[in-house]
């Protein structure tokens, strides 16, 4: 048995109170957990470390399984709590101070030993801490991801305005990944509502490169090809004067600064057009009349 | 060798493409439109694609030759019900068909013919018969 499995097992009780003074200096974050909870978390790890380390020292084998599955379980309760990775690492890194501390103390007269001992068990911790930043960014990345599809989803809606008007509105940048699908949701709109007049709206396109006006080039003139005539509206002075320095060419797309522009454009193509009510009733009264 | 049927109506030519289109009779289809187009005079040629799922370069130009040729014998060419994948296709090849005027469905695409054509006497009645 290692000097390091004595120290653990003999030591707990001091050990467990030095961890916890020191984190309460350097990592504490009283803000985010509190005490009980801390000093629960610090127990319950410190006795399933102890028991797995009697029997090894990779935390890859059978032993560290209930290590390990606590450490990923504080890792994701931090996350949630809003620690950051550095945070979750620093849990199990402090408690080299008193585990050091501790061997310095037992093995006074051995300093080639006191070395080893050292190195083995950092070298121990280290690899537990990574396992917790590991677990932690793994965890985060989840939400990336997740978070990542639900707006590829969310943000290609496509609006019917009125019959035979369907519309687009583009919000955010847009890469090709996104492009796409908004190409192949505007084209089945337009067959599923059988719709003459389809207008993109980028009001709120932050910016348009030219690959992003060569998506949206694309995109109408698949919609020409299929039967319906294609707006493109929301175009922002900045857009504009973009679109000119960089030489793209939309000589070929109907623009309209507004979305109300293209849609009264396209109810003319339609053969639809908007009266005040009161005039209509007029004009229907003269009729009769 | 199989050949597309070309239906005369009235003054236009309505051409449906039901099967998947080979080279050879997107070829023997040209030829036989445009001496249909000489023998009847016609004012307009109407193309669905509806049931059309593949599509190469070939037979995007094929389309576009098509439409050339019956300008040049004075008949406009409507392309009619093509598939969205179809239509992504063609654009990503650089094919974005020009001269060809489109329509969503044969219904449309015939009605654009006859605006074209100028000879629908009820057309005027035809844009507001819904109000």
């Amino acid at each position: 048995m290692s000097a390091f499995q004595q120290i653990l097992r003999s030591n707990e009780d001091s050990i467990l109170t030095s961890w916890l003074k020191g984190m309460s200096s350097s990592t504490r974050r009283s803000d985010l957990i509190d005490d009980a909870d801390l000093k629960q978390q610090v127990k319950e790890f410190l006795r399933l470390f102890t028991e797995a380390a009697q029997i090894s020292s990779d935390i890859q084998s059978a032993a560290y399984v209930s290590v390990r599955e606590f450490l990923k379980q504080i890792a994701k309760s931090r996350m949630d709590r809003g620690f950051s990775p550095a945070d979750t690492a620093m849990f199990i890194l402090s408690l080299k101070e008193p585990v050091f501390v501790a061997l310095k103390d037992t093995l006074k007269g051995n300093p080639s030993e006191l070395v080893t001992e050292i190195w083995s068990s950092g070298d121990l911790l280290d690899k537990l801490a990574m396992l917790t930043v590991d677990t932690a960014i793994g965890f985060r990345e989840q939400t990336i991801s997740r978070q990542q599809e639900e707006m590829l989803e969310l943000s290609t809606p496509v609006v019917k305005l009125w019959d035979g008007i369907v519309a687009l509105p583009l919000i955010g940048t847009l890469d090709s990944a996104r492009t796409q699908v908004v190409m192949e949701s505007l084209l089945t709109a337009i067959v599923e509502t059988n719709s003459q007049v389809a207008i993109i709206d980028i009001t709120g396109v932050p910016t348009v490169d030219t690959l992003v006006a060569q998506h949206l080039i694309k995109t109408i003139t698949a919609a020409r090809l299929m039967g319906a005539e294609c707006f493109l509206s929301g175009i922002r002075p900045a857009i504009a004067q973009t679109i000119v320095h960089l030489g793209i060419d939309l000589a070929d797309i109907q623009t309209k600064a507004k979305l109300s522009d293209a849609f009264s454009i396209a109810l003319r193509i339609l053969g639809k057009s908007v009266v005040s009510a009161r005039t209509a009733q007029a004009s229907s009264k003269i009729k009769e009349e | 060798m199989d050949r597309i049927p070309i239906l005369k109506v009235g003054d236009c030519l309505l051409v449906t493409i039901q099967v998947d289109m080979h080279d050879e009779l997107a070829m023997s289809l040209q030829e036989d439109l445009t001496s249909q187009i000489a023998k009847h005079a016609s004012r307009g040629v109407l193309i669905d694609i509806s049931s059309l799922e593949v599509v190469d370069s070939f037979i995007g130009r094929m389309l576009a030759n098509i439409a050339a040729m019956s300008r040049v014998l004075d008949a406009q060419t409507v392309l009619t019900g093509m598939q969205p994948a179809v239509a992504i296709t063609l654009v990503e090849l650089g094919m974005s068909l020009p001269g060809i005027k489109t329509a969503l469905n044969v219904e449309r695409g015939m009605e654009l013919l006859r605006e074209f054509t100028q000879q629908n006497v009820g057309l005027e009645d035809s844009d507001g018969s819904e109000d």
